[in-house]
């Protein structure tokens, strides 16, 4: 038994060679606050860089996903791995943009300040930020529209403002896999269609995002791969083909007002075929 | 007429001067952390560390009832934690009950303390007080040298220490190890407590964290000056409060204290953009500008 163990395992890493090893694998993750199960059995593996909605309703566990697989909360069970390896070990190729209810905003930093702590990570203990990471971190700042605001104190900002504050300290990050938790909350119409052709230029720079999102009828103009999430994952894959309205009404259960939307949804998705 | 300003008082000057810098620099993080009561616990979680020190001594010991705060302060972090992890008791009902519970402890020691023969009682109540007079130069050597090490620190992981208190899970998927970071801060809280306690007292050394980092937030959005400030404040109302408590013989605690309160309401009050006359001022200015514009039919602009 135990041989056989060991020659599973040691034969294992040449199979993987064979085979691309994934951008992101979700392997049977169960997570729970106390004793109630958030997410339960989430399996998701994604192969090939793409833009990945991650859509349910309120309490579905979709910060709690990513949040496990950043290994932000503790798994029940199951396991993650990023590029075929423990996520410990691929901090620097992840970018992160939490809910922006995340932080404290009257906290006394500048939106520069902000985007440099994306650098953070490859400048390594004790350094501070230079020249060079102030003209990244300004570049970043560019690429929002943010770059008049730097030294603003960030509590001086709009809710649009902070989030795509929050987005260019993502950047900053430089990295391969971004995970956003509701980048496109509170934002208007410009903003949003500004964030998602930053989202779209990121994708085609050959890096995977995967993005919590709210809004059922930009989902199929917006992403190239769904995840339905609703404790458990209802569905995952191309939208084309899994976002369809019994997948939709499974995820969101029968309520009543998400079921207009939902043929919107539909129809929009039509409309894009 | 400078009877007060001897040699001795020259060394606690320096004492304080330091103290005060350390616990309005670890004020900050404290307050920024949500934390503040957190220093207050911690202060009153010290007395029995201080009275078991002193009966395990025999002796008014410095060192030994410094450490002894810095022990059972340990102790009282370890209870919190205990409580977060393994009740659901909030994190204001765990603090106060840290804080009575051990402040009761020491207080039940402290009587224990007094009907001993023993002379030097009087050490313990500084602790409780504050009373800086008492301290002596091999005192401050030890204030001096805790202080300038809690400084040398903060000045070393300025950088991940303002993530942390920022916005830890961030951090934590940069790959800083956030809750060890997290638990240094803690720490350096403890650390600054313990340091400040002989000179403020146990009753009032929340404030000493708290009020320099309150009024020097006022004049500042920048991390950095902020900490500067504070630390400035602090080390003001330290010299202050101690040259006024010598000067007329009340406790010393007391007085930085009340040195402390009055920058805050000096800044509260005068400091430019954020106080209260400032604020007034610029909004009558700005309504009159637009009322003139009005007037003179101009668009809004943009
Ligand atoms: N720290 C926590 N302690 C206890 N329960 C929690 C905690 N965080 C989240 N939950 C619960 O876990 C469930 C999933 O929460 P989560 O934040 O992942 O949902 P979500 O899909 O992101 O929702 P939303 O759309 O509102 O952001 C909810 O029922 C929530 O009440
Ligand atoms: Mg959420």
């Amino acid at each position: 038994m135990n041989a056989m163990h060991t020659v599973d395992s040691s034969a294992a890493p040449t199979i993987k060679h064979a085979v691309k090893v994934p951008i992101l694998d979700v392997h049977d993750v169960t997570v729970a606050y106390h004793r109630k199960p958030v997410l339960w059995d989430i399996d998701l593996t994604l192969t090939q860089p793409c833009l990945l909605g991650i859509v349910g309703p309120n309490g579905a566990g979709k910060s709690t996903l990513i949040k496990a697989i950043l290994g932000l909360v503790p798994l029940v069970s199951g396991s993650v791995q990023i590029f075929g390896q423990p996520v410990t070990s691929q901090r620097k190729r992840i970018g992160y943009v939490p809910q922006r209810e995340s932080v404290d905003w009257e906290f006394p930093v500048s939106v520069l300040d902000v985007v440099l702590m994306g650098t953070y990570g490859s400048l390594g203990w004790f350094r501070r930020p230079g020249a060079t990471e102030k003209a990244w971190a300004r570049q970043c700042l560019d690429m929002v529209g943010l770059r008049d605001l730097e030294d603003r104190q960030i509590g001086q900002l709009s809710g649009g403002q902070q989030q795509r504050t929050f987005l260019a300290r993502a950047l900053a990050q430089q990295a391969d896999v971004y995970f956003m938790d509701e980048p496109f909350a509170g934002v208007d119409a410009a903003t949003e269609r500004a964030i998602f052709s930053l989202l779209v230029n990121l994708r085609e720079q050959g890096k995977t995002v995967l993005v919590v999102h709210h809004d059922l009828r930009t989902v199929p103009a917006y992403f190239d791969q769904v995840a339905l999430l609703n404790v458990r994952l209802v569905g995952s894959g191309p939208t084309a083909t899994v976002f369809n309205e019994g997948n939709l009404r499974q995820t969101y259960g029968g309520r009543l007002a998400v079921l207009e939307t939902l043929s919107q949804a539909v129809e929009a998705q039509e409309r894009t075929k | 007429m400078t009877d007060w300003l001897t040699y001795n008082s020259l060394i606690v000057l320096q004492g304080v001067t330091l103290l005060g810098a350390c616990s309005g620099v670890i004020g900050c993080f404290a307050v920024l952390r949500r934390r503040s009561l957190v220093g207050d616990a911690l202060a009153h979680a010290s007395l029995p560390g201080v009275c078991l020190a002193y009966l395990i001594i025999g002796e008014k010991h410095f060192f030994a009832m410094l450490i002894g705060a810095f022990l059972s302060g340990l102790l009282g972090i370890g209870f919190l934690a205990i409580l977060r992890k393994f009740t659901r008791i909030k994190e204001d009902a765990g603090i106060a009950i840290l804080l009575s519970v051990f402040f009761g402890a020491g207080i039940v020691l402290r009587s224990v303390i007094q009907q001993m023969p023993a002379s030097g009682r009087a050490g313990l109540d500084s602790f409780i007080f504050g009373h800086s007079a008492g301290i002596v130069q091999s005192d401050v050597h030890w204030i001096t040298g805790l202080s300038a090490g809690t400084l040398l620190i903060v000045l070393l992981c300025y950088k991940e220490f303002r993530l942390v208190a920022f916005d830890p899970e961030f951090a934590q998927v940069q790959g800083w190890p956030a809750r060890l970071l997290d638990f240094a801060l803690m720490l350096l809280l403890l650390g600054a407590v313990v340091i400040g306690l002989p000179a403020v007292g146990i009753l009032l050394m929340a404030a000493m964290l708290i009020i320099p980092a309150a009024a020097a937030r006022f004049w500042t959005q920048r991390f950095s000056f902020l900490l500067l400030l504070s630390a400035g404040a602090g080390m003001g109302s330290g010299i202050v409060g101690t040259i006024l408590s010598a000067k007329f013989g009340v406790p010393t605690g007391a007085c930085i204290i009340l040195v402390c309160a009055a920058f805050f309401f000096i800044s509260l009050l005068f400091a430019p953009g954020r106080g209260v006359v400032a604020r007034i001022l610029a909004r009558q200015r700005n309504n009159l500008a637009l009322q003139a514009q009005m007037k003179a039919g101009e668009e809004p602009p943009p």
